[in-house]
């Protein structure tokens, strides 16, 4: 089977990986992976279009550095509690904003995440404008040492593998398959006897849970945690990733956010020079690649082979 | 004199104003159990402001809504269709990026209390398959199973929406305009079909293609400006002198 081939492939591609690139490269990555997931699950899947998903990334890297910085939590409960934690958010986020769609979704999200952005300012644990620094990485099970960039690295990648798999059963479920129909026409569902919100509030509550996972380990990985992480910077470079790897097939967004990530990478070099070619990339891709990298490859070479 | 639950729907001085304008006013409307009752009128009578109001996809300004002699007024839509009153839209509504069997096994997930779980694989629901073939089988869509709705020609659209309502075996179905934008070819086996699940169920239907209507309706009630008209057979309502200006007033296609 070509799948496992893949498979095992991968794995072992994904285990050499840190001896020969830059582990910190890697992870962030990775990070980005996981976070372009959780917004492909909502906009990909649920047709919700979140301004304001930074503030999930964002508030989790804060509440995963303090907890690593002032706790003895060893790193495993600090991430998953700040993934917790960000589906509690998400949870409430729902309850304010899934009875609206479109347009009306997006601003009140953006507007929550002004919110969120704010208090986070002011807020006494976070550091102000510095932002929290040098944060430790506790132990894992609080016995095995993390702090090597290899070490953390594997942590890391057992975190995302596990949170693309939960993307992918959530996609693959029935919850998933009610959820795309909510997508493609939420009064046929409603007249089918479902209440919509309700999914849309699950799907935001597993959303703003995998982006917080993705945020918790970039405090780790970057051992410092900033306003810019919740900023709409972040929320923007999100959509464009998952934009430029394609809408609606689940590699597409994961594909996006590691080209953007490489291509930032190059283009440090470059200064200022780094946002027009960001720019232009976008228009390219817009362009000529109207359905996402993945999606144009799809469409082009894939045969419609449904089971 | 009739009891009153030998009507399986019934308006009562139903009426929704927009603003001042009252797209429906005072309908009053009994549907008889097991019966093909049409609601025709010309263009903007507010036929499926009607249907909008009976399901309670909009709330009606006053006027109460009866489902077996139960008052469903109060109710949400998602509520109303549990109870068995299953409505179809006048556009096309499938889920076009779903497969024909995604498509009716939403509907069924409807009642099985599965539609939450994001936890399970698909294959925890796969006894929905089955039925869904089945119900795809019946309106004639057998080998389409994995063809998307989008890529389904118009009338097979509206053959997969039919199956969609079926799946949920309502009691009371509400089908707005299945005909519509049909060519001649397709709206013979959407009639006959539509003739074929009324077995057992009540059927309201809205339709402009008065042949149709003639074939499969022994009861028309007839719309407009927000109001009834007259209530009869096809015979008198087509032979009802105020009907017949009615149509000349408000012509254009039919
Ligand atoms: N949401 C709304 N807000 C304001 N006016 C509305 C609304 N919905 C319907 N109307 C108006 O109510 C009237 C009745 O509309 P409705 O769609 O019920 O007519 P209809 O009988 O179904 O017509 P058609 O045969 O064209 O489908 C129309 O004048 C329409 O413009
Ligand atoms: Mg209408």
């Amino acid at each position: 089977m070509t799948r496992y081939a893949l498979f095992a492939l991968f794995a072992v591609l994904a285990v050499l990986a840190p001896f020969q690139i830059y582990p910190i490269l890697l992870m962030t990555i990775l990070c980005f992976v996981v976070f372009a997931s959780s917004f492909n699950l909502l906009l990909g899947y649920a047709g919700l279009l979140c301004f304001g998903h930074a503030m999930f990334f964002g508030t989790a890297a804060y509440l995963s550095g303090w907890m690593l910085k002032h706790t003895a939590l060893s790193i495993e409960l600090c991430f998953i509690l700040a993934a917790l934690a960000m589906a509690a958010l998400g949870w409430l986020v729902g309850l304010i904003s899934a009875r609206r769609g479109g347009i009306q979704f997006a601003m009140i999200t953006l507007a929550i995440s002004q919110f969120v952005y704010f208090l986070l300012l002011r807020a006494p644990f976070t550091g102000g404008e510095d932002g929290l620094q040098r944060i430790p990485r506790s132990a894992l099970f609080g016995v095995f040492d993390v702090s090597s960039n290899v070490a953390l690295y594997f942590v890391v990648l057992v975190f995302s593998v596990l949170a693309i798999a939960l993307f992918y059963r959530i996609v693959h479920s029935p919850f998933g398959e009610v959820l795309r129909a909510i997508r493609d026409n939420e009064d046929r569902v409603e007249s089918l006897g479902f209440q919509p919100e309700r999914f849309k509030i699950l799907a935001l509550t597993l959303s703003a849970g995998l982006a917080g996972l993705a945020g918790a380990m970039k405090a780790a990985v970057f051992q410092i945690a900033t306003l810019h992480d919740l900023s709409f910077h972040v929320s923007g470079t999100i959509i464009f990733m998952t934009l430029l790897g394609g809408l609606g097939t689940m590699t597409g967004p994961m594909v996006g956010a590691a080209l953007i990530v490489l291509l930032n990478d190059e283009l440090a070099q470059f200064g200022e020079w780094a946002l027009i070619i960001q720019g232009t990339v976008f228009l390219a891709v817009i362009l000529f690649f109207r359905k996402g990298v993945v999606g144009e490859i799809k469409a082009r070479f894939w045969k419609p082979a449904k089971s | 004199m009739s009891t009153p639950t030998d009507y399986a729907l019934e308006a009562r001085g139903l009426t929704k104003s927009f603003g001042g304008f009252h797209a429906v006013k005072d309908v009053n409307l009994k549907v008889r159990r097991g019966a093909i009752h049409a609601l025709i009128g010309p263009n903007g009578a507010g036929k499926t402001t009607c249907f909008n109001l009976l399901t309670k996809t909009l709330t009606p300004t006053s006027g109460q809504v009866l489902l077996d002699g139960q008052d469903i007024t109060g109710l949400r839509s998602a509520q109303v269709a549990r109870l068995g009153l299953v409505r179809s839209f006048q556009i096309s509504a499938t889920f076009p990026h779903l497969t024909c069997l995604e498509n009716i096994r939403v509907a069924l997930q409807s009642s099985q209390g599965t539609a939450f779980r994001f936890w399970r694989s698909l294959g925890s629901i796969k006894a929905l398959n089955e039925p869904a073939r089945a119900l795809l089988a019946q309106v004639g869509l057998a080998g389409q199973e994995d063809t998307l709705a989008t890529e389904l020609s118009y009338g097979k659209k509206r053959a997969l929406e039919i199956a969609t309502t079926l799946a949920l075996d309502p009691k009371v179905m509400l089908l707005d305009e299945p005909t519509a934008g049909m060519g001649h070819e397709d709206i013979a086996p959407i009639t006959d079909l539509i003739r074929a699940v009324s077995a057992g169920r009540t059927i309201l239907i809205v339709e402009h293609n008065l042949s149709v209507v003639s074939s499969l309706c022994e009861r028309i009630t007839v719309l407009q400006h927000g109001e009834v008209l007259t209530e009869g057979t096809y015979d008198e309502v087509s032979n009802d002198p105020e009907v017949i200006t009615a149509y000349m007033g408000g012509v254009d296609d039919e």
